[in-house]
């Protein structure tokens, strides 16, 4: 039975609006979903009732808000299915994610000479923090190619493995283009040279089933705001041998097990790399979002995705002077497009001026726009609570644009 | 050559007809963009490039008999709207008259909300070229 949307809409409060006098209509996703009730009445309920700092508390408060902030981490585990929530670490986003792995596992395993691999699909978040640990080492990023649809080549991939490649890092699903990569023969292969695989999961955990014993990936990164949850919220599953091998990440209270002036010993993962207060109402709160995800059923989320991305598409196509970009086979639910000789701000904020939220620019994907010889795209990005109707406004207002612009 | 005050007040008058529909004014803001003099191709260079805009503008200006001469163009139709805006009450004006004008015209029709706030930071940065333009020919007649 297919999900009732309308429903699923009306616990959304911030969908319920109207922009510039016309019904919101928000195909900003990609960026960040917004959040059901429940995540916001948790939010609410912590401050309210329970209050207080985790995990030394002596006192009924602190004991209630540290199991619920435990709990997160539990369920977090089994939504990723991780062997145990020890594996499961909270940062403030994908970005703090991918910067741990490259200050702690960077700085103890990559040497002068080693290589680390990225695609050309990475958003800048997954370029940077490597880019900045090569310079520090003398090591050496490469950069896996992609085709005209947006794909990466498997093969030239394959070429860029040897035994210097200390790590592959690379996005499950394009954030720019809605791209899925072949993350399980990536990591395989990966793998097969001794190295270890991180993946940027900041799109793909929305949309797809994440399983991180199956994928065997060592890293998966991702965050709550792009998941029904809080921002300022992200995680960092990785395997408990990996995590062990590693350093700490910052240094402060928490993260040891004993202090002396002489030296300090480290506390046990997770909370090895949770110095300091955590973000306590998020975290628990983020686990309303994880709730309301699994009572719908990733499947049943993935197959209302996908007909509205195919519906999308039909309806797009047919406009004279549109320009679909990314046209992989295997996408999330994310549209890229441009509208003959316009500027994509233009059109973003023509649309907006219809009421319609859009993405313009480059996304934070410049290598690839590069690639691309784009200068960026004009993005929907489409989430559970999104329907037809609504792309029906879409595909009205590019095809107003479009006309104005050609005539 | 009209006065600045004139020609912002005319400007506030053509942006009351169009009222709040948010739409129309962008299309009457590129349809202005469209009536912007040729750039020359030439000076289509990153020297000429306004920083702080998010899409790209070159400006180029020149002084001809105390008044000061400006050509514009963006990557962007609605961007090119707004500097014509600009351009229209400021264009053929002296450096002095450039440096100490009020444009009270963004306030009076609402240009924050219709252009978000990155894009006004971005115009802010048009102005303050075009106005730093005026500044260094005020100075040259001075010397």
């Amino acid at each position: 039975m297919g999900l009732d949307i309308e429903k699923i809409k009306g616990l959304f409060p911030v969908l319920h609006q109207e922009v510039h006098g016309k019904p919101l209509v928000y195909f900003d996703n990609a960026a960040t979903t917004q959040k059901p009730k429940s995540v916001l009445d948790a939010l609410t309920n912590y401050y309210e009732k329970d209050n207080s700092n985790i995990h030394r508390g002596a006192h009924a408060l602190a004991d209630r808000a540290t199991r619920y902030f435990e709990e997160t981490r539990e369920a977090i585990q089994h939504f990723v299915n991780a062997r145990e929530a020890a594996e499961v670490i909270f940062t403030k986003g994908t970005t703090e994610s991918i910067n741990l792995v490259a200050s702690t596992f960077g700085r103890k395993f990559v040497e002068k000479g080693d290589e680390i691999i990225i695609s050309t699909l990475e958003h800048h978040s997954n370029i940077v923090p490597w880019q900045m640990l090569c310079e520090e080492k003398g090591a050496v990023l490469k950069v896996i190619p992609i085709n005209e649809a947006g794909e990466i080549i498997f093969e030239d991939f394959e070429k860029l493995l040897s035994p210097k490649t200390k790590l592959v890092s690379i996005v499950h699903a394009s954030n720019a283009l809605g791209t899925i990569n072949p993350v399980k023969k990536i990591i395989d292969a990966a793998h097969a040279v001794g190295a270890k695989v991180l993946l940027d999961g900041a799109q793909s955990s929305s949309h797809l089933h994440i399983d991180v014993q199956d994928l065997d990936c060592d890293f998966f990164a991702f965050s709550a705001h792009k998941l029904y949850g809080p921002t300022g919220l992200g995680i960092l599953y990785g395997k408990r041998e990996v995590f062990e091998s590693m350093p700490p990440y910052q240094g402060g209270g928490e993260m040891i097990k004993e202090v002396t002036f002489e030296k300090t010993t480290y506390n046990d993962i997770p909370f090895k790399f949770e110095a300091g207060t955590p973000n306590i109402a998020d975290v628990i709160a983020f686990k309303s979002a994880i709730d309301f995800i699994s009572e719908l059923g990733k499947d049943a989320i993935r197959t209302h995705e996908d007909e509205l991305l195919a519906y999308a598409n039909e309806q797009l196509t047919q406009i004279k002077g549109f320009i679909p970009v990314g046209t992989a086979k295997e996408k999330v639910s994310v549209l890229s497009f441009n509208i003959n000789a316009m500027h994509p701000y233009d059109v973003g904020m023509m649309l907006d001026a219809n009421g319609i939220a859009v993405r313009t620019g480059h996304h934070c994907t410049q290598p690839l726009m590069k690639r691309l010889g784009l200068e960026g795209t004009v993005r929907a990005s489409f989430a559970v609570y999104n329907s037809k109707s609504e792309i029906d406004k879409l595909a009205e207002g590019v095809s107003r644009i479009a006309r104005i612009k050609n005539k | 050559m009209s006065n600045i005050q004139e020609v912002q007040d005319e400007i506030v008058s053509e942006f009351e007809i169009l009222g709040d529909d948010k739409e129309s004014t962008i299309y009457y803001i590129m349809e202005l963009g469209a009536g912007l003099e040729d750039f020359p191709d030439n000076e289509r260079i990153e020297e000429n490039t306004i920083k702080g805009c998010q899409s790209k503008v070159w400006l180029i200006a020149e002084e001809k008999g105390g008044k000061v001469h400006f050509q514009a163009d963006s990557n962007t139709d609605i961007t090119k709207g707004l500097i014509s805006l600009l351009l229209r009450v400021l264009n053929y004006q002296s450096p002095e008259q450039i440096i100490n004008a009020k444009l009270d015209f963004v306030e009076r029709i609402g240009m924050g909300s219709i252009i978000g706030s990155q894009r006004s930071n971005g115009f802010a940065s048009m102005i303050k070229q075009i106005k730093l333009y005026a500044l260094a020919f005020q100075a040259r007649q001075n010397v």
